[in-house]
């Protein structure tokens, strides 16, 4: 690992240093900054993903997506970026597994199907197809850490949704966290994550050690507070100004913005570098960093732009306070 | 015979693997496996129609855009509206970007270490200090890290590949490729920017609803949207023609290998809210032969899919019961069929219907080309054709996002409004940049009754049709030579020129007929 302090920094904090990146920790992870010399072994599998999460990795802008890969870390497999294809990618896993490594982060993106290996296999080893529950199994019971990537991995995500017709989950789908059972699993949800989030978190299990996790197994730096109240849009919230259709000016409460329930810093943080965000852009939050998502009980996402009025919540009896799953102030 | 598994194929996106028969040298047989099922369709049914719009993005995560808008413009039928001329126009400039991005990352990211020589760096003599970095980065990995026991592989991500003489020699050719590749994944982030400053976020734009987008082109969005359009631009003029035309020059014998004549397009880019003007043309084509599209000529066959349910269905019929087990089935990709018969679909496809219609841009581009690497229009029917079509549309799309700004209506409204109904059906036509995807809704009591999509890459990754005729990327990967069996990297060219991409293919979002009713194996 050879990562400078200011890079370090810069990622920690993304443009929001002051309130996600606790100073004492900046302090300390200098020292470890000139201990760390070499690349760190990482394996990345994707299950049932949709790559999202992936190509989101891509749009980190500094440090730079290949500075990560060449000088922060080694990405031995990968799926969508390496080269090696066939035998010549599997072979990676299997030596892995074979030579009994312990010197690896694993890394999944994507959820596990459990009612058949089927619905999900990578590769062939000595003629049998190998699916990703098996590689997950194997790899994550030896991995230094095993990281979450997106809310399909961390908590499921829309491969595990509920259908509504009570048949049950068709692949029956699960997280890292509900295979690995017993493990300590961090979780970096998001549909896609930012990819600070994913770069960040990463660097401080390599240089500090495990992040503040909050009761979902998220880094609190990123997922401390809620969208609701660091939202551009809050002023007009407080002054009692609602859009009435996506793109108005206004607070998207009532165009179903589920802002107030979901935790994740990207009114401060933005997308791309600052370009844009969710609330700001006129659409409003989805909730896609939370364990309900896309689900939330029956409600679904966008339950506001069909409810009738009087089944709305009071709005002067909400606060800005997270309780999605008790159907707090989403229950509308 | 020799049967070679390449399991899996990597740099696509998701879970695929190829079945190639080789005799004397040739591929004689090929299957096509899809990998991975998530089964969406039961998942969409019942919910609100407006929530398709967001979980339709998460099919794919390299083509949001694309589905988002297909989503859009089937719930705008159901819904019995049409957008306005901004919303038109700001999904064609996020569509138009998120090209950029993906065709870009197809070409470096994805297929040039087919290519490419990674290793010419060691050879590298030259003052440029980034390359320089580069070249000490692989000395480092090569010379100091492989065979050390704290290393999984040196090399990674690039290292290992498929060893043999299948590669570009000169060195300066490498060099600039490699450097191509560093710089693409900048200009893929900043079109990805662009999408941003229309869609709120990148991939799986949240600004994306029935009627338009979320985002008014303020003087600010504009300035957003307008200020990496050059960069990129250059990029693509200066440094992607001239690297796809020196993988052309190289490997001429690619405009004989991985050919198929049947292509379909559902026109790229609507200049008219009506669904009738297009960009690059809508229609069919039968080698050079033109025909017009008819959507109720529409398919799906499952013989040799992984599904138990009905096949030969319109998809607004479409049915999904997976069955993992099925006897004789080798795929979770199902064979859609126009007319009964495999179409690829994607950039070759738009670029040749276009052609044939009389597109003057594409024409002149085209012909350009062909004179240049002295070829006729039948060899773009091919691996190479696949990669120059990519090419000469993203140039031609990055300069028309210009005049789509002007013609926007500053801070005006960027979408009509709706109600849903109580029942309706819409049908979404859209290209996204790998091909033609169409999304089919029914709405029943104001929630999804059936939701259907039919993806670009089942149509160019299918199995067998019911006749048991190949799939378009089965077909076309016959007679691919094969030097070594232990690495054929000559079927996975063939296999990636089409750029293929399983997340979308095997989460196919299908509806089921009754809610409440529908039982699974």
């Amino acid at each position: 690992m050879s990562l400078n302090r200011r890079d370090f920094l810069k990622i920690m904090g993304g443009t929001a240093a002051a309130i996600t990146f606790p100073s004492v920790m900046i302090q300390g992870c200098k020292r470890a900054l000139e201990k760390a010399s070499e690349r760190t072994n990482v394996i990345w599998i994707q299950a049932q993903s949709c790559s999202g999460c992936s190509v989101s990795l891509l749009n980190q802008v500094d440090p730079s997506i290949v500075s990560v890969i060449t000088e922060y870390i080694s990405l031995n497999y990968h799926q969508t970026l390496m080269a090696g294809t066939g035998h010549a990618a599997t072979r990676v896993l299997e030596e892995a597994v074979k030579k009994n490594r312990k010197d690896f982060v694993l890394i999944v993106e994507g959820s596990i199907p459990m009612k058949d290996d089927k619905y999900c296999t990578i590769g062939e080893v000595d003629g049998r197809l190998i699916s990703a529950r098996e590689w997950i199994e194997k790899l994550g019971a030896n991995a230094t850490h095993l990281v979450s990537i997106g809310t399909c991995a961390a908590y499921g995500g829309i491969p595990a949704a509920e259908p509504r017709d009570g048949s049950g989950n068709p692949t029956g789908a699960i997280s890292l966290s509900r295979l690995m059972k017993g493990k300590t699993v961090l979780n970096i949800p998001g549909c896609p994550p930012h990819p600070n989030w994913m770069v960040g978190t990463l660097l401080h299990v390599l240089l500090k050690g495990m992040p503040e996790l909050d009761e979902y197994g998220r880094p609190k730096m990123y997922y401390g507070k809620t969208v609701h109240e660091q939202c551009e849009r809050l002023s007009d919230y407080k002054a009692g100004t609602f859009a009435k259709y996506w793109g108005d000016e206004g607070c998207l409460y009532q165009v179903g913005c589920l802002g107030m329930d979901s935790c994740c810093d990207i009114p401060v943080r933005k997308w791309l570098g600052g370009v844009n965000s969710c609330t700001q852009c006129g659409a409003g939050c989805i909730g896609c960093t939370e364990d309900v998502f896309p689900d939330f009980g029956r409600r679904g996402v966008f339950k506001h732009l069909n409810a009738r009025n009087e089944n709305l919540i009071k709005l002067e009896h909400r606060v800005a306070a997270f309780n999605l799953r008790n159907g707090g102030v989403i229950n509308g | 015979m020799a049967k070679i598994l390449i399991d899996p194929i990597t740099r696509i996106e998701g879970h695929l693997s190829i079945e190639i028969d080789v005799q004397n040298g040739k591929v004689v047989d090929a299957k096509s496996i899809g990998d991975m099922f998530r089964g969406y369709e039961r998942i969409f049914a019942g919910r609100n129609p407006l929530d398709a719009n967001q979980l339709s993005q998460r099919i794919c995560g390299v083509c949001p855009i694309s589905h988002g808008i297909a989503s859009s413009k089937c719930l705008e039928g159901a819904f019995g509206i049409k957008p306005n001329d901004n919303g038109r126009i700001l999904r064609n400039l996020m569509l138009g970007a998120n090209y950029l991005h993906s065709h870009l990352i197809h070409f470096y990211h994805l297929a040039a270490l087919d290519y490419v020589d990674i290793t010419a760096l060691l050879k590298y003599t030259g003052g440029d200090s980034k390359i320089n970095n580069l070249k000490g980065w692989v000395e480092n990995e090569l010379k100091v890290k492989k065979g050390r026991a704290d290393a999984i592989t040196a090399g990674a991500p690039f290292l290992p590949r498929y060893e043999g003489n299948f590669y570009i020699k000169d060195v300066d050719t490498n060099i600039s490729a490699i450097n191509g590749y560093v710089k693409a994944l900048e200009m893929r982030m900043k079109a990805h920017k662009m999408v941003a400053a229309i869609g709120g976020r990148a991939p799986h734009a949240i600004g994306l609803v029935p009627g338009g987008v979320t985002q008014v082109p303020t003087r600010a969005m504009i300035r957003e949207y307008k200020k990496h359009i050059k960069e990129i631009q250059n990029f693509i003029d200066d440094e992607y023609l001239a690297h796809v035309k020196a993988v052309a020059g190289e490997f001429k014998d690619y405009f004989k290998i991985g050919t198929f004549a049947n292509f379909m397009s559902y026109g790229l880019f609507d200049l008219d809210n009506d669904d009738k003007k297009f960009f690059l043309q809508r229609g069919i084509a039968y080698g050079t032969k033109l025909d017009v599209f008819d959507p109720n000529r529409i398919r799906e066959q499952v013989q040799y899919a992984r599904y138990s349910s009905g096949s030969n269905l319109h998809p607004y019929d479409g049915q999904t019961v997976p069955n993992p087990q099925k006897n004789g089935a080798y795929t979770w990709l199902k064979a859609p069929r126009y007319d009964g018969k495999a179409m690829e679909v994607g950039p070759l496809a738009r670029v040749v219907i276009s052609y044939l219609s009389g597109n003057k841009a594409v024409k002149s581009q085209v012909d350009a080309l062909l004179a240049e690497v002295k070829q006729d229009l039948p060899a773009v029917f091919s691996t190479l054709g696949r990669h120059a079509a990519r090419a000469i549309e993203t140039k031609l799309i990055a300069a028309e996002l210009y005049n789509w700004i002007d013609q926007l209506e500053v801070n005006g409204k960027p979408r009509s409004t709706f109600e849903i109904p109580d029942s309706g059906e819409g049908m979404g036509l859209v290209e996204a940049s790998r091909g033609a995807l169409g999304h089919w809704i029914r709405v029943k009591d104001k929630k999804i009754a059936n939701y259907q999509c039919v993806v670009p890459t089942t149509w160019f990754c299918g199995p067998r049709g019911d006749d048991g005729k190949r799939g378009p990327v089965e077909e076309a990967l016959l007679n691919t030579p094969i030097a070594d069996v232990n690495n054929p990297i000559e079927a996975a060219r063939v296999v990636r020129s089409f750029d293929p991409c399983i997340a979308c293919a095997v989460h196919v979002v299908e509806g089921d007929r009754e809610i409440g009713t529908f039982k699974v194996c």
